[in-house]
């Protein structure tokens, strides 16, 4: 445990923090028994007692027994649909949905016995076979985790876990190794996008705001992750805050910023939490704060709470929310790169893309690169949902089918169920359905079928759902959180929303579904910002792929799955 | 490295313009003599982009991506925008439905017929009807101020009032609330004006381009279409502000400026812009009156004229004329000031003339 | 006024409002201005706001500007000329002063240097109770600056030493080399619409229009000649002088008949128990106004006048801009322009006044007032001009003395720190100063008659500051009577940290709590300005 090595020593060059890592790892020990809990996205389904239950029955254990076991509280492992999850190390057994009453069997045969349990092993869908080695469930058997690296393995507070597994030997190598020039173009090598939507070429981001002369400059961590189904960006700060840590001071030096933003959502607690905590001991070992690492280079780090307005994820929204202002976003130009954070140049970068960043200059860009499809390069971090047998956060090279994604990875649909559709990239997203499993996922060919990357949400629809219902749920979502700036999202996705719940509703005419269309896209056309842009994308998608269903609700007067709700004519009929 | 011109040179329909850098398309267009529809845009107001009736499309930029916002675009050295095609009239056209979906209909009583960008537009592009049913917003009119009549239901969000408000007044009164379909452009939690910081100018009524903010004293009293104008000086402060003056052949109705106006640019206090109302107050004086017993009371012209001739010229016999004295006054034009002064001195004969600058 | 023109040889705004835009440091001293000149506020604020300029206010009050300030300096009222000597000794101090600015251009600044000597920011702090370091830190702002100016308004004029004050202010623009160019100079502000334009034309005792004086023989044999008649040699009464003169015999130089001209004197003019007194003992008293003020209700004939949106003609701004007044409608019953009036009252007296327009007048103007000369009608449709304009291909003089001034070269006055007339003592232990509201104006004539206005600001308030409230017992929200050598007026309290502990502060727009029935008539041994921003008063709740 790197408790046993204490650090209060400030790290003063590239040396130092070599020298700490060795010592780390010279004083961990692999084959001590180890005992990973998830105790942040588990904590909903009861990790919090299944961890104190460990404690507990350990504590019972003779000291000598006991000595030789840890438990590690990490962060997300992943695998949502299996919460509470543990791990055991050195064995390496996976157990899911673990209850508090399983853990005296779990510490008498599997921590000293070294015995599987198979009762709490996770079975194959398939063969109902039990799978207790986590290397071969095929959950993580498939994936590639890069920016996923640390969580579920170490405890995200413990600043020395993260130096130990070679935390800040990217920072150090970006600092004293490389010039600002140099990450830019590994950056560009590497093949890198924002992962936050937009797919957006992350060295041309920082490229153009290095450009820029005014001082001083601003790096911001979008991590307003907002939509809904989407946890990525939540995963990554709070199971491994010091990447996104990481990644800025990477990202400041590289465009010359001293100061940087991280703008979380309040609902986030945990992540608020977890990042204030590793800031403070980043500042503490100096890798935060005046001349990091004796580089000259000056750099710290502020988390800011967002009030949960969707629309503070678009960037002049957060930056307006950051000054303390309404988070409404303006015309661009000017992009934030020239004039962003009070007036000065701003790069903001999404959580995830910023956690890329150590991979690509610790692991080199060619080797990141060597991943990938098309534009599309690296890896990308999903969150599985809906109707899926393993729901959770997966990081798969990007290219991989979706079918990959969704059956091999997402263990199929649930009880048998037909595969209908899938909504890629939540609200802004759109749906994609069974004609396309064997797609690549790539930005360019999700774009093509109508729906976006967006930020990874992946929501699995089976055979029972009504499209007119999800267009509907989705776009009630956008019409709610539009700022009301700019008149067609304030008023054209509720007209829209009207039209879907009149089809709905089994009031609506043939010529509603025309008139959506015309609609959708001058609202795409003419919105101010992505939000409402991409708001007619659920529904223009769905009535591409399966607009049969929008015919069925009008000519029969009611909804085809029994989902959508009948409403009376009348109520409609009258104009305000 | 060359330094960047000043100007920049690009096509609006196949006219050439050349203009400063950082002006917008719009200001392009409007210098190519080509009128881009607008609700949000002001001269004097830093574009935001809110109404999307400005939208053009560049030549060259695919039908795949985003209309542009003309108001908020800088124009850039070649550049070719095209302001009338198809998709821009279609687009405008949609977004006129849409505001007009939740906008009352009684142009009839409304104060700004006439005088209403959003009538003028759904003139222009043809727009009778909203093809859209659904709920409306409905709000009370709130009339609790002494000059501003704010019915929101006629808002088209524009936010125009509120950057007057923070960007011209620097009072930071109003902004949005609320979002989505029921964003309002109002004070803090709505509150009634008077319980804000507003100075009760008036510049939020005055960028109005519906009949959202009216002024309160002029409801009813007369369209501004229908007004005759004149340009004049304020009769308050030193500043001298150009004010119009909205008449009607004998009461003044309201008072406005013009954005080009020289001193003041289109701002006004409160007094210059709602201080009219003692100009047709029933107190004023409409005859001479003449003191007879101790009583003030009316008399002709020739009568009032005749007793002060003969009571100046007593009192100049009595005691000289420097035991008469001339108080002049700073609210009068120079023109009387400078025949009250030649009265005093070439007339009566005294030097006993002077007016309240010291007070 | 006469401050002004003492030390540049002319009494008015040396530069144009709009080129105040341009300063990187305003001094506003003696001003409300977002209150008394909300537009001109309005330009100050955007100035700090989006163009970096530092702001400095000196005022006792913390008045709305102070937000928006860099620096307030809360000077004790009637200190003016202790603080700017402050100012000045802190500049030598400190080596900031415009040596070829001085050499070059300036009389007299070696009598400055020696009388400010004394003025140390610890012996400034003593008279004006601003903070030593204060005062250090805004002679640095000021004279720091490339482009700095200074306005001010009544607070500086309306004091027993208000030329005092003016020619301070002059010292200390022209000892850093501010002025001439834009974003600098000295610049008081007309409280009402026409001051400046009806000082131009000579409706002053001692000079004809354009600032000629009377007392020069020539001007008046000009006069004489332009004219058509033999005038007076003898330098007339002020507004205050006359007023107070009002009523007592001829003999002892009494006025006996007055005719006054769209003023209400009872209520703009200090002491109004005497005022009334004086006017009631008049002969003959003539009142020429558009309603039937407190003055007109005294007079043996009242006569009938247009408003400003009744009549054509001119009106000169703050700035020196003349600019157009249009007629937009009839004047309701019999009511007359005043220039009609005074023609036919005129001509009836004996002495034919025949004009037919407001424009044939101003062309009379022009030909006897230079700075005028160039100036029609015609020519200031669109947006006036800034006098001096001579010829009419003159484009108009937006800034003074850029090259030299008016008078040659600049005068440096050495001013030695007066108090005020009346001080505190134990009586009288509060001062009370007086000002605007700002949706009232003057005497409210005008304003009182708008409903709407009303309603914004229905009565005069005191303000009184907490620890004098405590301290006299006095609540908030409740009649409160002020005291002073005068008399006594009675208005709702206001407790307030705006005003400073020992002030207290009320409007004079408010005929039923006239300002003027309590503050001090002593006047300025040269403007003859009345001391309305100083009385000692106390105050008392029953």
């Amino acid at each position: 445990m790197p408790k046993n090595v204490p650090n209060t020593q400030k790290l003063n060059t590239r040396t130092d923090l070599n020298a700490l890592r060795n010592r780390l790892q010279t004083a961990y020990d692999p084959n001590k028994t180890r005992v990973r809990v998830c105790m942040t996205g588990c904590r909903a389904s009861g990790a919090d007692a299944v961890s104190a239950a460990l404690a507990k029955e350990i504590a019972r254990l003779p000291a000598a027994e006991r000595k030789n076991i840890e438990v590690v509280e990490t962060g997300c492992h992943g695998f949502c649909a299996q919460a509470p999850v543990i791990e055991i190390d050195p064995v390496s057994i996976f157990y899911g949905q673990v209850k508090p009453a399983d853990v005296p069997e779990i510490v008498q045969k599997t921590i000293l016995n070294k015995k599987p349990i198979n009762r709490l092993a996770y079975k194959d869908p398939a063969t109902g076979q039990p799978i207790t080695q986590a290397a071969e469930v095929p959950f993580y058997k498939a994936q590639e985790r890069s920016v996923l690296r640390n969580l579920g393995r170490v405890d995200p507070r413990s600043l020395d876990a993260y130096i130990r597994t070679g935390g800040y030997a990217a920072a150090a190598r970006a600092l004293i190794r490389l010039t600002p020039n140099g990450i830019i173009n590994e950056l560009e090598a590497s093949g890198l996008r924002g992962r936050g939507g937009a797919g957006f070429p992350t060295f041309l981001k920082w490229r153009l705001a290095r450009k820029e002369r005014s001082k001083p400059k601003y790096l911001i961590c979008n991590g307003d992750e907002g939509d809904p189904g989407a946890f990525m960006d939540r995963g990554v700060m709070e199971g491994d805050p010091h990447a996104v840590i990481e990644g800025m001071i990477i990202a400041g030096f590289a465009i010359g910023a001293s100061e940087g933003y991280i703008y979380v959502r309040a609902e986030y607690p945990i992540a608020v939490e977890h990042l204030t905590l590793a800031i403070d001991q980043a500042r503490k070992y100096g890798l935060l704060g005046q001349n990091i690492l004796g580089s000259g280079f000056d750099f710290d780090i502020t988390v800011k709470e967002g009030a949960g307005a969707f629309v503070c994820g678009e960037e002049t929204a957060l930056i307006a929310s950051l000054e303390g202002k309404r988070g409404t976003p303006r015309p661009r130009p000017p992009y934030p790169a020239v004039a962003g954070l009070w007036g000065q140049p701003t790069c903001i970068n999404n959580v995830e893309t910023l956690a890329n960043v150590p991979v690509i200059i610790g692991r080199g860009a060619d080797v990141y690169n060597d991943m990938g499809s098309g534009t599309s390069r690296g890896t990308k971090v999903f969150s599985l949902a809906g109707k899926l047998n393993n729901t959770g956060l997966v990081e798969v090279p990007m290219g991989i089918t979706l079918r990959e994604l969704i059956f091999d990875l997402g263990g199929g649909i649930i009880d048998g169920k037909e595969f209908k559709a899938v909504q890629m990239g939540g609200p802004s997203g759109g749906c994609i359905p069974a004609e396309f499993l064997d797609l690549s996922v790539t930005y360019d060919t999700l774009s093509k079928v109508g729906a976006i990357m967006g930020s990874g949400g992946v929501i699995v629809l089976d055979e029972t759902a009504c499209m007119v219902d999800i267009a509907r749920y989705f776009l009630a979502f956008s019409a709610a959180e539009s700022c009301g700036k700019c008149t067609p999202c304030r008023v054209g996705t509720t007209r829209m929303l009207e039209i879907l719940e009149r089809i709905a509703g089994g009031n609506g005419k043939i010529e509603d579904i025309d008139l959506l269309i015309e609609t959708a896209a001058v609202v795409r056309d003419t919105s101010l910002c992505g939000l409402g842009q991409n708001a007619p994308n659920p529904v223009l998608s769905t009535i591409r792929y399966f607009r049969d269903e929008y015919v069925a609700h009008i000519e029969h007067k009611k909804c085809p799955h029994g989902i959508c709700k009948r409403r009376p004519a009348n109520r409609e009929a009258n104009r305000g | 490295m060359a330094r960047k011109s000043d100007t920049v040179s690009l096509f609006i329909n196949d006219v050439p313009v050349k203009i400063h850098r950082g002006a917008s398309i719009m200001e392009a267009a409007h210098k190519a003599k080509v009128d881009i529809p607008h609700l949000c845009n002001h001269r004097h107001l830093t574009p935001t982009g809110a109404c999307r009736l400005c939208v053009v499309e560049l030549e060259g930029e695919g039908p795949g991506r985003p209309l542009i916002a003309a108001c908020a675009r800088p124009a850039e050295s070649g550049m070719r925008v095209l302001t009338h095609t198809d998709r821009a009239v279609a687009a405008r056209r949609l977004v006129l439905e849409l505001l007009l979906s939740d906008h009352p209909g009684d142009c009839l009583t409304c104060e700004q017929s006439g005088h209403c960008k959003l009538q003028d537009l759904a003139y222009e592009y043809q727009v009778a009807d909203s093809r859209f049913r659904g709920r409306r917003n409905r709000y009370p009119i709130d009339t609790a101020n002494p000059f501003i009549v704010r019915d929101f239901e006629k808002c088209v969000k524009c936010y125009r009032c509120a950057q007057a408000c923070q960007e011209l007044q620097f009072c930071e009164v109003i902004d949005y609330m609320g979002r989505g379909f029921d964003t309002m452009v109002t004070s803090a939690l709505n509150r009634p004006l008077p319980e804000t910081e507003c100075v009760q100018c008036g510049r939020c009524v005055s960028v109005c381009p519906v009949g959202a903010l009216t002024e309160k004293p002029s409801r009813y009293r007369g369209r501004s279409k229908d007004l005759k104008k004149t340009v004049t000086t304020c009769p308050y402060c030193g500043v001298g502000c150009a004010i119009v003056l909205e008449t009607d052949g004998q009461h003044i109705v309201r008072v406005t400026s013009r954005e080009d106006s020289p001193v003041n640019k289109g701002d006004l206090c409160v007094k210059g812009r709602f201080g009219y109302g003692f100009v047709n107050s029933p107190d004023r004086l409409i005859t001479p009156l003449i003191r007879k017993d101790g009583e003030l009371v009316p008399a002709s012209w020739n009568e009032a004229i005749a007793a002060v001739a003969a009571g100046l010229k007593r009192t100049k016999q009595e005691y000289g004329a420097d035991a008469i004295g001339f108080l002049s006054s700073s609210k009068c034009t120079n023109e009387e000031n400078y025949l009250m002064q030649k009265f005093a001195r070439a007339g009566v004969g005294t030097n006993n003339i002077d007016n309240c600058a010291r007070l | 006024m006469a401050g002004l023109a003492a030390a540049f040889g002319s009494g008015a705004m040396t530069n144009s409002l709009e080129d105040i835009g341009e300063a990187d440091v305003i001094l506003v001293i003696g001003s409300n201005t977002t209150e008394a000149h909300p537009i001109l506020g309005l330009n100050i604020i955007d100035s700090v706001k989006n163009k970096d300029a530092r702001l400095i206010v000196a005022e006792p009050r913390r008045i709305p500007l102070v937000k928006y300030a860099d620096m307030w300096l809360s000077q004790k009222p009637g200190t003016d000329v202790a603080l700017i000597n402050g100012l000045m000794h802190v500049i030598l101090d400190i080596g900031l002063a415009d040596k070829s600015f001085i050499k070059e251009r300036t009389e007299g600044f070696a009598a400055v240097v020696a009388m400010v000597e004394k003025y140390t920011p610890d012996y400034v702090e003593s008279i004006t109770g601003i903070p030593a370091a204060d005062i250090v830190r805004a002679a640095e702002i000021y004279a720091g600056a490339d482009k700095a100016t200074i306005i001010y308004a009544m607070g500086i004029t309306q004091h027993t030493t208000g030329v005092d004050n003016v020619m301070t202010l002059a010292n200390l623009a022209m000892m850093t080399g501010n002025i001439g160019q834009p974003g600098m100079g000295v610049n008081p502000l007309r409280g009402q619409n026409n001051v400046q334009g009806a000082c131009d034309m000579g409706a002053l005792p001692n000079v004809y229009p354009g600032y000629q004086s009377v007392a020069d023989v020539g001007v008046r044999k000009s006069f004489e000649a332009a004219w058509g008649r033999k005038l007076p040699k003898k330098p007339g009464l002020t507004a205050t002088e006359m007023t107070r003169a009002a009523g007592t015999p001829a003999a002892k130089g009494g006025i006996r008949a007055m005719y006054i001209m769209g003023e209400n004197p009872i209520l703009s003019e200090p002491d109004q128990a005497h005022i009334i007194a004086g006017l009631k003992g008049l002969d003959f008293l003539v009142v020429q106004d558009i309603f039937l003020t407190e003055t007109a209700r005294l007079a043996d004939v009242v006569l009938p006048a247009a408003t400003f949106a009744e009549k054509s003609g001119t009106f000169t701004s703050t700035e020196r801009r003349v600019q157009p007044v249009r007629k937009a409608i009839q004047p309701p019953g019999e009511a007359l322009s005043d220039w009609k009036i005074i023609g036919l009252v005129s001509s009836k007296f004996g002495y034919k006044m025949n004009y037919h327009s407001s424009a044939a007048i101003f062309e009379e103007i022009a030909a006897v007032t230079p700075a005028y000369g160039g100036i029609s009608h015609h020519r200031i449709e669109v947006c006036g001009i800034h006098w001096p304009c001579p010829t009419p291909g003159h484009p108009g003089t937006p800034i003074l003395h850029t090259e030299t001034f008016a008078r040659g070269k600049g005068k440096f006055h050495a001013i030695d720190y007066k108090p005020p007339a009346e001080v505190t003592d134990a009586k009288y232990p509060l001062i009370l100063t007086t000002g605007r509201y700002l949706a009232q104006w003057h005497t409210g004539t005008m304003t009182r008659k708008v409903d709407g206005l009303n309603e914004i600001e229905p009565e005069a308030r005191v303000d009184i500051n907490p620890a004098d409230a405590k301290k006299y017992g006095v609540k908030n929200k409740r009649s409160v009577t002020v005291t002073t050598r005068r008399g006594s007026v009675t208005a709702k309290a206001r407790l307030t940290e705006d005003v400073p502990v020992g002030v207290i502060y009320m409007p004079f727009h408010y005929a039923e709590a006239a300002a003027n029935a309590v503050t001090n008539p002593a006047l300025d041994p040269v403007a003859k300005i009345p001391e309305l921003k100083v009385a000692a008063a106390k105050i008392s709740q029953k």
